[in-house]
């Protein structure tokens, strides 16, 4: 009985998909960033913002545009005004949950169609953005010792290495990829060809965390366009359907997990899988876009997302597997480590991504093997919540 | 529909432009202030810490010690049954050498570097970690699985904060 | 494209059990932690489940209420949702709930938990904060009062002619008598129309008796399809309807009168619960009445009584307990306390409560469908609307 239900649900599209360029510091104001991509989304697809029935906002901590309930806010650049219009908010993890929020309004049958925007304006917090992450650990147990945003990092990255034997050397090869990559992305912010040894020469920030293996703060903004089937139908010949949707968070009581694997990315991953009958990941799964705010997280993720064994994602990478004419190309768009941590737009860009590998309108970045189904995944919190979402043509 | 194909928005500017005026901006410094009650388990574990001791939490049910110790266990969905003492001492699960502060800064010339890491702590679960600092090593030392020891701050400077352990430093040290 | 669908009323979802703290101006003897999980215990015996039957856990915060970046990272351990699908709204409960509700009626979710929560004691500078969502460039460094707001709203209303000052203080009056029946309310009282108007000026019209006061208190909700309803309660509620919608978030931009936020969302929610004339359908109502003049503002926008009549049937005791159509019989915020993004939980649970026959010396006889209204509070204009029926 249970499995006739869960056949039932709607079939959901995306039909169109904008976004700015992402910089670090942006002259526009994150209302104006999210009108561009919104704006851009429903041009891409035909459509204007009275065929819109509803609204879903992403945008990531507050503390950086110095406004409180930003999605409020937001709200008139999104196109949310006189709309039913709502923010989420998972940390790192909204960029990808941004569309599955938007897939709930369209999979429920209470809209037809659904506008997607992530805006996120970091630039604006003063000395630097980072400094707004101090306020994510624990007030009373943690903040104390003047953590910052780094050390999770940093703390993961060491387990991870040295669980696995993983080296520096290895793992840096994540961010020649990507950022060389991203050369072909018309809205990166760090586009460039690095070598290993660029990497490893670069500052040391919080060992093992070089400056060259994480991804910049950024301004910018992403949008997708969700449509039920029947309009879906109506307003694109290539509509990319929405397959499977998964969220997952852990315990905030992260000391006391083993942080060498994202457990709560495999039960997303899971539940996505299952929703969209995927039962071999590796050879369903054509194209993937793991959350890749540092090096070492790309491999981490795909570990967590059953794309490689525990400890080795390392190997695929090393192999060229995960180049765009590889077997499985992970991250051609160039990731975040390439073209930009706007964090909830981030997440929404590697959707687009896939949307658009899809379809074959990744220009210079489309993969070789004709996808016919990738994934996109995104991660944050403290480091807890595992976000992915499976397309399919 | 290729990117390549749109106009993409978002005007760049740099740092240089503001620091010059040539970008208008606002400052705001926000003065908002917060006093979170710490409840029954972690008001317990602030007043244990102001007397030199780490107090945890126990559930009958899975038989974990918990720190920091909670009134309910999130895994059985149950309250925690009783206040359990550990130690002051434990393992480096993992560790970082930190050379900027938490604003981004860089640590002046000649300051040691930040040595965060998570120690679980001997007497509760394994795996039951806690974020904090070492200290009275060199980074070179460190290894994950290093043993270490808590150093306290002077009874009469402690406030019940978890900052009345100054840091951990490797054990056997004097 | 057409316009959004009419809906049966057979689409409709459970409410299969409710847990709730008390709802007091301080709560220092336990964390936000612990007085989420009261409720969450509370809700989940109700329904008789553990957390790992639920499928999907839905949270209600704000980072600078909370005060910490990312509240989603501390909202699921007191809920049990170690390893579960869990996520927060950054808006108010009932839009959570309407979240919720979309959930189960994708057919892929059967048990679904919704949470929010008020530390709002916990705020040292509570107009700091509400100030720091107005407009950063053009809003902000007039530097006044945040109520100021709610002042020029307040004084729009009623020259428009659409309440007088006796009917706004006649709202505290009765919502604050009718929280003397109401054993979660912090702030029940017995009050005159005079004193309203002689107490302190805040942001003219307003005065301090105008305006509800805050209050601490965590609610969890569960909520499930009908399919499996049976399996969990035997009094369940039914949600036939949500809504949600936001009007212009500038001050510049704003209709000044009428709550037009309001007036979208009820129309979403009475069309799916099928509602043609919600002033003789819906039989009792809790809504928003942070400020006493929305209430009579919501009233209107919500179609229960006609421009300028909430403020007429105020006084002649039509929104009394006893009267036709009862308005806050909990005693609204004005009463209860003002819980920010829980506040539409406070107001759910009361319109959960009268359904059952639960509501002790304030029930309202007969109650058979109610309806709970949400407003997010200066400087938004957002709003959420929930109708729910006995059967």
């Amino acid at each position: 009985m249970r499995e006739v239900i869960r056949m039932a649900y709607r079939k959901v599209a995306i039909v169109g998909a904008g976004m700015t360029k992402f910089v670090r510091r942006a002259q526009e104001t994150g209302k104006e960033l999210a009108y561009q991509a919104a704006r851009m989304a429903l041009d891409s697809c035909g459509m204007t913002l009275k065929d819109i029935e509803c609204v879903v906002v992403g945008s990531a901590p507050d503390a950086f545009d110095g406004v409180h309930m930003k999605g409020e806010y937001l709200l008139n650049g999104a196109g949310g005004w006189r709309k039913p219009y709502m923010r989420h908010f998972v940390g790192g993890g909204t960029g990808v949950f941004a569309p599955i929020h938007g897939w709930l309004h369209v999979a429920s049958g209470m809209f037809d169609t659904c506008l997607v925007v992530c805006s996120e304006k970091m630039s604006s917090c003063h000395p630097h953005p980072q400094g707004a992450f101090k306020t994510i650990f624990d007030h009373t147990t943690e903040q104390p010792l003047d953590p910052t945003l780094i050390w999770i990092f940093a703390l993961e990255m060491n387990r991870y290495m040295q669980t696995y034997g993983i080296t520096k050397e290895e793992i840096a090869l994540v961010s020649v990829k990507n950022k060389k990559n991203a050369m072909d992305h018309p809205a990166a912010q760090l586009p460039m060809e690095i070598t290993v040894e660029d990497v490893l020469n670069s500052e040391v920030l919080a060992w093992p965390v070089n400056r060259l293996d994480i991804s910049p703060a950024s301004d910018g903004a992403a949008a997708v366009v969700l449509a039920s089937e029947h309009v879906a139908k109506r307003i694109t010949d290539k509509p990319v359907w929405i397959a499977g949707v998964g969220w997952n968070l852990d315990t905030a009581y992260w000391a006391t997990r083993d942080l060498a694997y994202p457990r709560y990315v495999e039960k997303a991953a899971r539940m996505a899988y299952e929703m969209a009958g995927i039962t071999d990941p590796r050879r369903e799964i054509h194209v993937a876009e793991p959350y890749d705010p540092f090096d070492y997280k790309e491999l981490h993720h795909m570990e967590g997302l059953l794309l490689a064994d525990r400890g080795k994602a390392v190997e695929m990478l090393v192999e060229g597997k995960t180049q765009r004419d590889g077997e499985l190309p992970v991250c051609p768009s160039g990731g975040l480590l390439g073209v930009g941590n706007p964090i909830s737009a981030a997440g929404l860009m590697k959707v687009i991504e896939i949307f658009l590998q899809l379809r074959g309108e990744a220009g210079k970045r489309q993969v070789a093997n004709e996808p016919r189904c990738g994934l996109a995944q995104a991660w944050g919190d403290l480091m807890q919540v595992g976000t992915v979402i499976v397309l399919r043509r | 529909m290729e990117l390549e194909k749109f106009e993409l928005g978002a005007t760049h500017f740099r740092e240089e432009d503001l620091e010059e005026g040539r970008i208008l901006s606002l400052h705001w410094k926000p003065n908002l202030k917060y006093a979170w009650d710490n409840g029954v388990a972690i008001g317990r574990y602030l007043a244990e810490l102001k007397e030199g001791r780490i107090i945890a939490r126990k559930c009958q049910k899975c038989r974990r010690i918990m720190l920091p110790p909670r009134m309910f266990c999130e895994l059985c969905w149950r309250p925690t049954d009783e206040w359990v003492y550990v130690k002051d001492t434990g393992t480096v699960n993992t560790f970082s050498i930190c050379y900027i502060n938490w604003d981004a800064s860089r640590l002046p010339e000649g300051v040691p570097p930040h040595i965060p890491a998570v120690i679980e702590i001997d007497g509760a679960s394994p795996g039951m970690g806690i974020l904090h600092k070492l200290g009275e090593v060199k980074p070179e030392e460190v290894r994950i699985g290093m043993r270490v020891k808590a150093v306290w701050r002077d009874p009469a400077e402690r406030e019940g904060s978890i900052t009345d352990i100054l840091y951990f430093k490797p054990e056997g040290r004097e | 494209m057409k316009s959004p669908r009419r809906w049966a009323m057979q689409e409709k979802v459970a409410v299969a059990g409710i847990g709730f703290t008390r709802f007091a101006p301080v709560t220092p003897d336990v964390s936000y932690r612990e007085l989420t999980y009261e409720a969450a215990v509370k809700a989940y015996e109700e329904a008789g489940i553990e957390p790992k039957d639920v499928d999907s856990f839905i949270c209600t915060s704000e980072d600078f209420l909370e005060g910490y970046s990312i509240a989603d990272e501390y909202c699921n351990d007191q809920l049990g949702a170690v390893l579960k699908p869990v996520q927060t709204i950054t808006g108010e409960f009932l839009q959570s709930l309407a979240v919720g509700v979309m959930h189960i009626l994708t057919g892929r979710f059967d048990i679904v938990v919704v949470q929010a929560l008020s530390k709002a004691s916990n705020v040292k500078t509570i107009s700091e904060m509400v100030n720091f969502a107005f407009d950063p460039v053009l809003n902000r460094p007039l530097d006044l009062t945040p109520w100021f707001v709610a002042g020029l709203e307040m004084n729009r209303f009623l020259a428009e002619g659409r309440a007088t000052r006796e009917q706004c203080a006649a709202v505290v009056v009765k919502n604050r008598g009718n929280a003397l029946l109401n054993p979660s309310a912090a702030y029940g009282a017995k009050l005159t129309v005079e004193q309203v108007l002689q107490s302190e000026p805040v942001a003219e019209p307003l005065r301090s008796l105008d305006i509800a006061q805050n209050a601490d208190g965590a609610v969890v909700v569960v909520l499930c399809s009908p399919r499996i309803a049976p399996s969990l309660t035997d009094k369940p509620v039914w949600i036939r309807g949500v809504g949600w919608a936001s009007d212009s978030p500038t001050l510049e931009s704003r209709d000044w009168t009428d709550a037009v936020a309001v007036r979208l969302a009820a129309d979403m929610a009475y069309r799916m619960a099928g509602i043609k004339c919600p002033a003789r359908e819906i039989d009792f109502a809790e809504v928003n009445d942070e400020f006493s003049f929305k209430e009579l503002q919501h009233l209107e926008a919500l179609r229960l009584f006609g421009e300028g009549q909430a403020g007429w049937a105020t006084e002649n005791g039509i929104t009394s307990l006893e009267g036709d159509l009862p308005v806050n019989p909990s005693g609204g915020a004005l009463g209860v306390g003002h819980l920010f993004e829980c506040s539409g939980a406070q107001k759910f649970v009361e319109v959960v409560l009268q359904l059952r026959g639960e509501a002790g010396a304030r029930q309202v006889p007969g109650a058979g469908v109610g309806l709970a209204q949400s407003w997010r509070g200066v400087p938004t204009t957002t709003a959420a609307v929930a109708v729910l029926s006995a059967d």
